[in-house]
């Protein structure tokens, strides 16, 4: 997994609320047996009509551009397909604020390198309210001191992590090489409960 | 110290904890299939480590299957890929497979019960969101993520944080025309798709105390449409009788032992939860949802409320309706009766006890897609099979089929489809189409009449 530190960028506003993993890449497109190239079809049904013209959705707007995409409330409710993480980091996200994540995506947020920083509705609002006003103002993440600025219009936010979870992100550690190395605690409780 | 259902399962599968961080929290059950299986089983390989604990993993075909033609080659080339694929992986790693043409092959939260791989005090999880269905027998059971499947591939374990609890009490009686899927919908609707979030649900009192295993199911299988991580309902006789005989069930002495062990896992009296919840069995009525999230769901009776915020406006003009109207006769035009919410033959016989001696409506068609290989033998057992047909119905093989529509069960664009799945998200049955979540009974009814109707209103 990737290291994350320090990214500065700008974002990409996706005001709709109760986003579900089906929307972030429908069930047609989860036949891939590897974890490449989905980043196409992220959000396809509101990006494209059948004959693949661009429809009015923000990804297709080119005022806003960058890693962070922030979104409604209750961000990736749904099916647990880790194929929405995987969309979401091959087209370039690497962090996504919301108001309320999902439990499953969260967990499979982080399992590929993507941070997802939780705010409180009234940030989320003031987060929507700096974009409108300059669709390119940037953001700053840093990971270490838990920090989310958005320096021009005066927003800063500390945003909570699990201290395992943060020090997996900063190294880049996946969570199989930790079970991997627990192996004999886990043969031993086989063995205890038998 | 008192503690819930949810504890006493928990902590005895957590082999330690992580300092400031999750659990790690030992599997028993493992289900696979082809979709989220594939990218898990390329991490072994990568990493070139072996399966752990290959006997503790069931797999099955389900999301990708036709429902026609099983015998026959896979048509579309991505899906025969991906069902090849798992072919290949659980030969290679030892996996036992139910798949296409097996007689125990079927959606995997219908064939893990039925099978008697499901029994109370069991953790168990899946690559799939509906894996919370086996905790109607009192056992922890939760989705996960391919990164997940490929950890509990190589050490049977997860690493996950303890989520808080939360109790759902729906004590009183329920009118007789109400099924367990009008129940979850009701409590679905009173509390919101993220109310469960960070929780894991017991479902308790009287009405689930009555009510059967399949329906239990059905509860447990949408906890996770609340946002929870999964739902339990205590083990008693009921899910005893159920799990006895069962083909991977103990038997003999072996279950006795069980059974005298499952019987300590109910909640103790006094225990606390980090959140209540009680409902009036009698409130509740047949209910059917509006719009793309299951949470938006009414009694058939009331009306859409009104809502000025944005996301539910979107939501009401991809479904075509509009905020202050009755669904109550509204034409349809497609009903699919399947899925694991609602795909057991407790379902196809309440389905047919509606529709015998009746014709399904000529503007409607409808489909019926058993859970199982077993439970489509026991249709046919019952002479179930003959009343859908005289009534117009398409009886399928089993599979996923028009829930997630991966497959060539697909609804058009715009059309209204009453469904017994769990999941009315946009475009979710097929491109466009419209989902309106309902009980097997109402949807039966839908296709007869070829409109909505309250069947607590014949
Ligand atoms: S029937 Fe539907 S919800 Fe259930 S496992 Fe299959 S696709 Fe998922």
């Amino acid at each position: 997994m990737e290291k994350f530190e320090i990214l500065e960028s700008g974002m990409v506003p996706l005001t709709i609320e109760n986003v579900d993993t089906d929307q972030i890449i429908p069930a047609r497109f989860l036949k891939a047996t590897d974890r490449k190239g989905f980043g196409e079809n992220l959000f396809r049904d509101w990006r494209f009509t059948n004959d693949n013209q661009a429809k009015d959705f923000v990804l297709n707007n080119n005022a806003y551009s960058g890693k962070i995409l922030v979104a409604g409330n209750n961000f990736g409710c749904g099916s647990s397909r880790e194929h929405a993480a995987w969309a979401l980091a091959d087209y370039g996200f690497r962090v996504v604020v919301s108001s309320f994540f999902a439990d499953i995506f969260k967990g499979n947020a982080l399992n590929n390198g993507i941070l997802p920083i939780q705010v409180s509705p009234n940030e989320l609002q003031a987060i929507f309210t700096a974009i409108d006003s300059n669709p390119s103002t940037q953001a700053k993440v840093d990971l270490e001191t838990q920090q989310f600025r958005i320096d021009e219009a005066g927003i800063a936010i500390s945003f909570e992590i699990n201290a395992y979870k943060k020090m997996c992100m900063i190294n880049g550690y996946d969570d199989i090489d930790y079970l991997l190395s627990q192996k004999e605690a886990i043969i031993a409780f086989e063995q205890n409960r038998s | 110290m008192k503690k819930t259902l949810f504890d006493k399962v928990w902590d005895s599968h957590v082999v330690s904890s992580v300092e400031n961080g999750p659990d790690i929290l030992y599997i028993d059950k493992h289900l696979i299939h082809e979709v989220t299986s594939p990218q898990a089983f390329n991490v072994l390989e990568e990493k070139e480590i072996p399966l752990f604990r290959p006997n503790q993993v069931v797999a099955t075909a389900d999301h990708n299957v036709p429902t026609e033609n099983q015998h026959l080659p896979i048509q579309d080339a991505l899906s025969r890929k991906q069902v090849t694929q798992l072919s290949k992986n659980c030969e290679e790693y030892g996996v036992t497979l139910y798949g296409l043409g097996h007689p125990y092959q079927g959606i995997v939260h219908v064939i893990g019960p039925e099978l008697g791989v499901t029994q109370p005090g069991m953790t168990m999880v899946c690559g799939d969101s509906h894996t919370s269905t086996h905790g109607a027998f009192g056992t922890i059971a939760f989705g996960i993520g391919t990164s997940q499947v490929a950890q509990v591939f190589a050490s049977q374990c997860v690493l996950v944080a303890k989520p808080k609890s939360m109790r759902v009490t729906v004590s009183g009686d329920l009118h007789p025309d109400v099924q367990p899927k009008d129940v979850v919908l009701y409590i679905i609707a009173k509390l919101g798709t993220d109310a469960g979030t960070g929780y894991f649900v017991e479902f308790a009192g009287s009405v689930f105390e009555q009510m059967s295993m399949e329906g239990r199911m059905t509860v447990c299988n949408m906890s996770i449409e609340m946002g929870a991580r999964g739902g339990m309902i205590a083990p008693d006789q009921t899910t005893f009788d159920y799990v006895s005989g069962r083909e991977f069930a103990p038997k003999g002495e072996a279950l006795d032992q069980k059974i005298a062990y499952w019987k300590t896992l109910p909640t103790d009296d006094g225990a606390s939860f980090d959140l209540e919840h009680h409902f009036d069995a009698s409130d509740i009525r047949p209910m059917i949802t509006y719009g793309t999230n299951p949470g938006m769901g009414i009694k058939i009776s009331e009306t859409i409320p009104e809502s000025d915020d944005a996301s539910f406006i979107k939501s009401l003009h991809y479904m075509g309706l509009k905020a202050g109207s009755s669904l109550l006769h509204m034409p349809i035009s497609h009903v699919f009766i399947g899925s694991c919410t609602n795909s057991r033959i407790e379902d196809f016989r309440a389905a047919a006890q509606y529709v015998s001696g009746k014709q399904k409506s000529p503007d409607v068609s409808a489909l019926i897609v058993p859970g199982s290989q077993q439970v489509a033998k026991q249709i046919v057992a019952e002479g179930l099979d003959r009343v859908f047909e005289e009534a117009g119905f398409v009886l399928r093989q089993p599979g996923c089929s028009a829930c997630l529509a991966m497959n060539d069960d697909k609804i058009p664009a715009e059309a209204y489809c009453v469904s017994t799945s769990n999941r009315n998200f946009e475009g979710r049955q097929g491109q466009g189409a419209r989902t309106l979540l309902a009980s097997p009974v109402t949807a039966a009814a839908a296709a007869v009449a070829g409109k909505i109707v309250d069947v607590s209103q014949q």
